[in-house]
């Protein structure tokens, strides 16, 4: 029985609800009706249990807070947050170089390993890329504040102007600016494009007019038939080529962005590497935070099986040390160089009166992901959802470290500050918090959480091989 | 089962998706167009003033110098607006009864300035100085145009950013004689020395003049 009893193939399946190592990639009771039906349920159910009601209602108070924060930074202008000379750049950076690393893993799942061809990846797609969209939304909206004068955004954009004068085309800020655009409007175009056969099934399986017209909407008319196929597959893959590259490319200029000042600890040539290492394992860590859940309130157990769990933790866990090495790294080529001032820098970090930040971020980026050599470990939904949300925080931590600590002390001593965020920057980033919950709420209410026309083939596959 | 829609249903969704595209393509076009427009920028306009003065009548007609009025213009950032007493200069002794002149000898008996509405600004954020544009050749005209024909004071150029830079990436043709600079319906002509001359005896320095901190503090 799932918590929505929608009453199906799923009430079979009470034993394997906890995920072994023996999981198949679904399992063979599933046939692509009951799949059809039982993802199909909980969208179309009318009335949702308390728990979703309740927390919709928590995330959307979270986005009225979040609305407050940005309303009054309009109205007061900047000085609200704690930055100042000279640690310029603070929670706005910090929140913006976390979210649009949790905003990865959707797109490293869906369209690198779609290209990989991987079987397991047709569970889990449809949760990352959702989580995606929000964490990019939420993502996107920082440095449109931290401007000062954001009704002014569109100066970012080269176009013709009274000012007779081009954005900085050497800074990396710019090429920022259009890396986050495209990856966005494509994530969308992409999330959308592999909803649409998924969309029309819904517009079939609905019963009330109102909502057969909304998903028939949404599906742009798409009927099946072999033409829309065929053209549809070339599209999926295009798009999928096209995101695929998007995702190492955004979070190299992300980390450009602090390489490309001569700022003490940034003025570095691994940072693209190391911010894409960094945005894979919040990515993977977001995505194992959402789908353990999910999968047990939405009765996917099914469909997200202990294998998937298995592969999730490895990929965590390979990433984890990649960024282990990067985290290494720095440490090392501070003390092959021959700057003081950096050595210095790198002995506040490590020993200063911020050092607790920068050793949470070691002990939950580095450490806490070694439990995943352990199968499980990898198994165990408590300690992945556990480890998944120390490599969150301590993925936060590790952007606190970056932006702050650097800023702080820069090569003149009698230019040391401080910094302290003040409680519209707490709000702003709880604020965000809340609005990727709602997002995520609200998708999960509305459309199909697995993608029902991949499962169809993995279980085509599956049936035929067990045959 | 049915159709959920029926066949008009891809006309319109097709339109829909025509008109959003248009609507995106409008919405680019008025704001890339819209700041470039004399309107936007207020070009031609002249603003009710508290006495309807005449530069024509005054400088044309007259004779009367700018700086007869502007008495600060080659020594300050401000050109300066003229005292009432430099008005009552004249006007204590010709129509001195004269209804349109009510204003200003109000103006003298309450020892209360007149309150003349700016024509020509800039951004409190731009540190435009009028001394250093008369002290190496820029007329009056280059930015407030043929004053001495205007009978009531508009604004004659945009005044935009590119405007500025227009001129400080390419000052030479620019530049005029020193007894030009007060000359409003002046122009460039076969007489005028040439561009590289007019740099050189001004001592324009070309190589910061585009520097964001000229303008800009």
């Amino acid at each position: 029985m799932t918590l929505l009893g929608t009453g199906s193939a799923i009430e079979a399946s009470a034993d394997h609800r906890k995920p072994r190592a023996s999981d198949p990639i679904v399992f063979p009771a599933q046939t692509i009706s009951s799949m059809t039906s039982t993802i199909c349920a909980p969208p179309l159910q009318r009335n949702w249990p308390l728990w979703w009601k309740l927390s919709l209602a928590g995330a959307l108070l979270f986005v009225l807070i979040l609305a407050v924060a940005i309303g009054w930074l309009f109205y007061a202008g900047i000085g609200i947050w704690g930055i100042s000379w000279p640690v310029v750049w603070g929670f706005a950076i910090i929140n913006y170089v976390w979210w649009i690393a949790i905003a990865s893993g959707g797109t490293f799942i869906s369209a690198l390993f779609y290209l990989a061809e991987v079987e397991w990846r047709g569970a889990l797609n449809r949760i990352a890329e959702t989580i995606t969209i929000f964490a990019a939304a939420c993502a996107a909206i920082y440095p449109i504040l931290h401007l000062g004068r954001p009704w002014l955004f569109y100066w970012l954009f080269p176009y013709p102007n009274v000012m007779g004068v081009w954005p900085q085309f050497r800074s990396p800020l710019l090429w920022d600016f259009a890396a986050i655009l495209t990856y966005v409007i494509s994530s969308i175009l992409f999330w959308h494009f592999g909803l649409v056969p998924d969309l029309a099934t819904m517009r079939d399986k609905a019963d009330a007019p109102r909502t057969r017209r909304f998903y028939g909407a949404l599906a742009l008319g798409f009927r099946g038939s072999e033409n829309a196929w065929r053209y549809y597959s070339i599209g999926y893959g295009l798009l999928a080529a096209v995101m695929a590259p998007l995702v190492i490319s955004v979070h190299s200029i992300v980390g450009l962005d602090f390489a490309g000042a001569a700022t003490l600890g940034w003025h570095s040539t691994q940072f693209p590497p190391f911010f894409v290492f960094g945005a894979l394992l919040s990515g993977f860590a977001m995505v194992m935070l959402v789908a353990v859940p999910v999968r047990r309130l939405l009765g996917l157990e099914d469909f997200i099986t202990g294998r998937h769990f298995d592969i999730l933790g490895k990929l965590l866990l390979t990433s984890s040390l990649c960024l282990s090495y990067a985290y290494l790294m720095e440490a090392f080529t501070t003390f092959y160089g021959p700057d003081a001032a950096a050595k210095r820098l790198f002995i506040d970090k490590v020993a200063g009166e911020l050092a607790p930040i920068y050793w949470t971020t070691i002990l939950f980026n580095v450490l806490a992901p070694q439990a995943m050599w352990r199968r499980s470990v990898r198994l165990n939904e408590t300690l992945v959802v556990l480890i998944s949300l120390l490599v969150i925080v301590g993925m936060w931590c590790e952007r606190y470290v970056i932006v702050v600590m650097s800023l702080r002390r820069t090569h003149l001593p009698s230019a040391w500050g401080d910094y302290t965020p003040t409680v519209w920057d707490w709000m702003t980033l709880f604020g965000t918090i809340g609005l990727f919950i709602a997002g995520l709420l609200v998708a999960i209410r509305l459309l199909p959480t697995v993608s029902m026309f991949e499962m169809r083939e993995v279980i085509l596959r599956h049936a035929r091989r067990h045959r | 089962m049915g159709s959920v829609f029926r066949p008009a249903a891809n006309f319109w969704a097709s339109l829909t998706l025509l008109m959003m595209a248009l609507a995106v393509a409008a919405f680019s076009l008025s704001v890339w167009l819209w700041p470039h427009s004399d309107d936007a920028r207020r070009v031609n306009w002249a603003p009710a003033q508290p006495v309807p003065f005449s530069h024509q009548h005054h400088v044309s007609g007259l004779g009367i110098d700018c700086r007869y009025c502007h008495a600060s213009v080659e020594v300050s950032s401000n050109a300066g607006m003229p005292p009432t007493y430099a008005c009552m200069s004249c006007h204590s002794q010709i129509w001195t009864n004269a209804a349109l002149l009510e204003p200003v000898r109000n103006s003298l008996k309450d020892d209360r300035p007149l309150v003349w509405r700016r024509v020509t600004d800039v951004p409190d954020y731009v540190y435009f100085d009028h001394s250093i544009h008369i002290a190496k050749g820029v007329g009056c005209s280059s930015c407030h145009g043929d004053v001495a024909s205007m009978a009531l004071t508009y604004k004659a150029k945009s005044l935009t950013m590119q405007f500025c830079l227009d001129c400080h990436r390419d000052p030479g043709p620019r530049l005029r004689p020193k007894d030009k600079i007060y000359d409003t319906s002046w122009t460039r002509d076969a007489t005028t020395p040439a561009p590289e001359l007019l740099l050189a005896a001004y001592g324009v320095p070309q190589r910061n003049l585009t520097d964001c901190s000229i303008c800009h503090r």
